[in-house]
């Protein structure tokens, strides 16, 4: 088309008006999108993971610190859990443009290079909000240290715990004379439990999460005092034999149909809300499902197998994600509303998990919750996955695990064939030169 | 709009005698109109591309960190890698076992709906329905619908007096559930470019068989059947390239599992790089694969070229 072109075809429009036209319009809408921040308002973006209850109640928690700050502009997120969110909020910190606080998995910390991908929290401004070591766990405190520097906050440990249904306990015999579950232990205890509750179900007698039966694994081979990693952490010392042990176990429940062969997390959650199952195993954060559900129900302890109330978890933490040009006044805010979420997480703690900051864990206000402050002892107990920078929540081990442990229940692999595999895959994984 | 470019078309063949500017402005004024495109197409395909396989030999992390160079180990490494080749066999697994069935069901529902009269429309409408759906819709149903013990397809199967069968949990049956269902979500689209196809076809065609004595059957076989002979090569070069780019079923429905048996080749490279953040061995992973889906799409080209000599 040369010049000539749109002389010969005049139309009401010009097109280059049209384009200078739609180029102004889409510049206007970009403009739109832009965060709305005041002048003098601190801007505190803030990503997390938090799907069902938990969510709403985060979301809850939020409207209610925007009320009271209102010279701070939080902006919440919420992405899909495990890899989907770790693998944006890596993105985002390797960019350099990160939100200026995120959740993070403690177990996942050391993997997910704190040196590059986090900013270390300013020591004197967290002890300004009252931030410090003493209101805190020893253990847990710990894990949020890496070289000397604070890279976490914690704010809950979630334990992997039973839940049980009143009703059908009760007709199993299995209720103390406070309506509690009787702790049972060893073995033979479980299985007389489980197979008490079948009695009433007469189908399964706790549910569990078959495809990816990590949890419940590594509770039991740490109750057995299996051992993953050396002192480096570089080396694989898996006990085989109790490894085989636990796995023997799950097969054995699973073949006489205490457990289920088959169930992925949905199923494990509905079994037990349709009372397939009296028992369930499983972290403690669907007490808002059931407690929605109104099912008649109240949680433990993960029972002592083996000698111990060791079990499965871990901590949810905040973590400053790395930005280039971190502004001070944006991480005084970011501080003081992690201060406020801490401080208030009693409210979170609704959701079962228990708090890390002790001035709430040892409240009366937690205390008086249940079911979610029945299981509160185990906190000291909780076993955090092995630190490597393939392992935690989510994470290419716990995807190896699955892979390799989900067919002993299903009866298609023998237990060592299984721990072999995992083995393998784990030794594998250590031989990769680390990315991180 | 479709008025402005008709007479414009018009207006540019009666005047093409009568044109004042020189061969060299018009080409520099195409320049310009492609120029926009031109950029965006560098930013964003070809730069990733040289970029990418350029970090394959690098051991780029996504944590950053200063990446060294590592000559050939990725490419090594990815050799004796068994997870990259069951992958990518489980990858072509998906594609050989979905093909034939979304190219033979679509055009079997393209000739019912053709020939049904008063009710096409509802056979229309209920064959392209499951194509608009979102994939994270379609797998949660069918994920309900394979559940054993209470899920719709193993309840009639018990209730027929037939065996559960593990739709998700059995390794040798998991794939099969997510070919029947990429099947019922779809080929709808398959069907409607048969569709389309058959109602191309012109009718004095079936007239001149039809008085030449020729049955239905026959109609079909010589008649329909060869008019949608490049419909058919169309729609299996799209399948195919559909089938092999397969992962949004598989991760929702399965994970990859059960052992990892159904894991496609785009998850292994997703979880390689953005999971475990080794984004250069992921790049080189992917030149692999891009270097199959090449090898394939030539072959297919070497066909049909082939074929279209054949008819000429």
């Amino acid at each position: 088309m040369g010049t000539h072109g749109r002389a010969r075809h005049p139309s009401p429009l010009s097109r280059r008006a049209f384009l200078a036209g739609s180029a102004a319009t889409g510049l206007a809408l970009a403009g739109c999108g832009a965060p709305d921040v005041a002048a003098g308002r601190a801007r505190v973006r803030q990503w997390n993971l938090f799907g069902g209850g938990d969510g709403a109640r985060l979301v809850q928690m939020h409207e209610q610190f925007q009320d009271e700050h209102p010279r701070t502009a939080l902006q919440a997120y919420t992405f899909a859990w495990g890899a989907p969110f770790y693998t944006k909020l890596a993105m985002s910190a390797a960019g350099g443009r990160a939100p200026e606080v995120a959740t993070l998995h403690l177990s996942r910390l050391r993997g997910f290079s704190p040196t590059t991908l986090l900013d270390p929290f300013p020591r004197n401004m967290l002890t300004e909000a009252g931030i410090t070591e003493e209101k805190f766990l020893p253990d847990v405190w710990r894990r949020c240290l890496v070289d000397g520097d604070l890279y976490a906050v914690p704010l809950d440990t979630h334990p992997f715990v039973t839940y049980y249904n009143t009703e059908i306990c009760a007709e199993a015999g299995l209720l103390d004379a406070d309506g509690r579950l009787a702790p049972f232990s060893g073995v033979d205890g479980l299985v007389d439990a489980l197979r008490a509750v079948r009695e009433v179900t007469g189908q399964f007698g706790a549910s569990v999460e078959t495809t990816n039966p990590w949890r419940l694994w590594y509770s039991l081979y740490r109750q057995l005092d299996g051992e993953f990693f050396d002192e480096s952490g570089t080396e694989l010392i898996l006990d085989d034999d109790k490894a085989v042990q636990v796995l023997t176990l799950m097969r054995d429940l699973a073949d006489e149909g205490l457990l289920p062969r088959f169930a992925d997390y949905p199923a494990c959650v509905a079994m037990f809300s349709n009372g397939q199952a009296g028992l369930s195993f499983n972290g403690e954060w669907e007490v808002t499902t059931y407690t929605t559900a109104e099912l008649p129900f109240s949680m433990a302890p993960f029972p002592d197998v083996y000698g111990s109330i060791r079990t499965a978890g871990d901590s949810h933490t905040f973590v400053l994600p790395h930005q280039r040009d971190r502004s001070t006044e944006d991480t005084r805010a970011t501080v003081e509303y992690i201060a406020w979420m801490l401080e208030h997480s009693v409210d979170w703690a609704a959701g079962g998990h228990i708090p890390a900051y002790q001035p709430v864990a040892t409240s009366d206000e937690y205390l008086a919750l249940t079911p979610q402050s029945e299981y509160r002892e185990v906190a000291d107990d909780v076993q955090f996955d092995p630190q490597a920078w393939f392992s935690g929540s989510g994470s290419q081990m716990q995807s190896e695990a699955a892979a390799a442990f989900a067919g002993v229940t299903s009866g298609d692999l023998p237990p060592e064939q299984a721990v072999a595999q995992f083995r393998a895959a784990v030794l594998k994984l250590l031989d990769t030169p680390s990315p991180v | 709009m479709a008025v402005n470019v008709s007479s414009t078309a018009a207006g540019r063949s009666g005047t093409a005698t009568a044109r004042t500017g020189s061969p060299r402005t018009e080409r520099l004024a195409g320049l310009w109109f492609v120029l926009p495109f031109l950029a965006l197409f560098a930013a964003f395909m070809i730069w990733p591309v040289v970029s990418g396989l350029w970090q394959s030999f690098f051991n780029v992390s996504l944590a950053g960190g200063e990446a060294s160079f590592l000559g050939l180990d990725n490419w090594t490494e990815m050799i004796g890698d068994a997870a990259v080749w069951d992958s990518l066999w489980n990858t072509v697994a998906f594609t050989l076992m979905s093909t034939p069935p979304l190219v033979a069901i679509a055009l079997v529902m393209a000739l019912l709906a053709n020939r049904s009269g008063w009710f096409g429309w509802l056979l229309r409408f209920a064959y392209f329905a499951p194509f608009v759906l979102p994939v994270a819709v379609v797998t949660l149903i069918w994920v309900w619908m394979y559940q054993p013990g209470f899920g719709l397809v193993n309840a009639f199967l018990t209730g027929i007096g037939l065996p559960e069968v593990g739709w998700l949990n059995d390794e040798s049956v998991a794939m099969l559930s997510v070919v029947i269902t990429t099947t019922w979500w779809t080929v709808g689209f398959n069907f409607l470019l048969y569709l389309a196809a058959l109602q191309g076809i012109p009718q004095h065609l079936y007239e001149a068989a039809a008085v030449d004595g020729a049955s239905p059957r026959q109609r079909l076989w010589r008649v329909t059947l060869p008019m949608l002979r490049r419909t058919t090569g169309l729609i299996v070069v799209l399948q195919l390239v559909a089938s092999l780019k397969i992962f949004d079923q598989i991760y929702l429905m399965l994970d990859g599992g059960p052992n990892n048996s159904t894991r496609p080749i785009i998850q292994y490279i997703y979880e390689t790089g953005f999971t475990s953040y080794r984004i250069g061995y992921a790049s080189a992973i992917s030149y692999m694969f891009f270097a199959v889906i090449i090898l394939i799409s030539v072959a297919q080209f070497r066909l049909f070229s082939g074929r279209k000599e054949e008819s000429q």
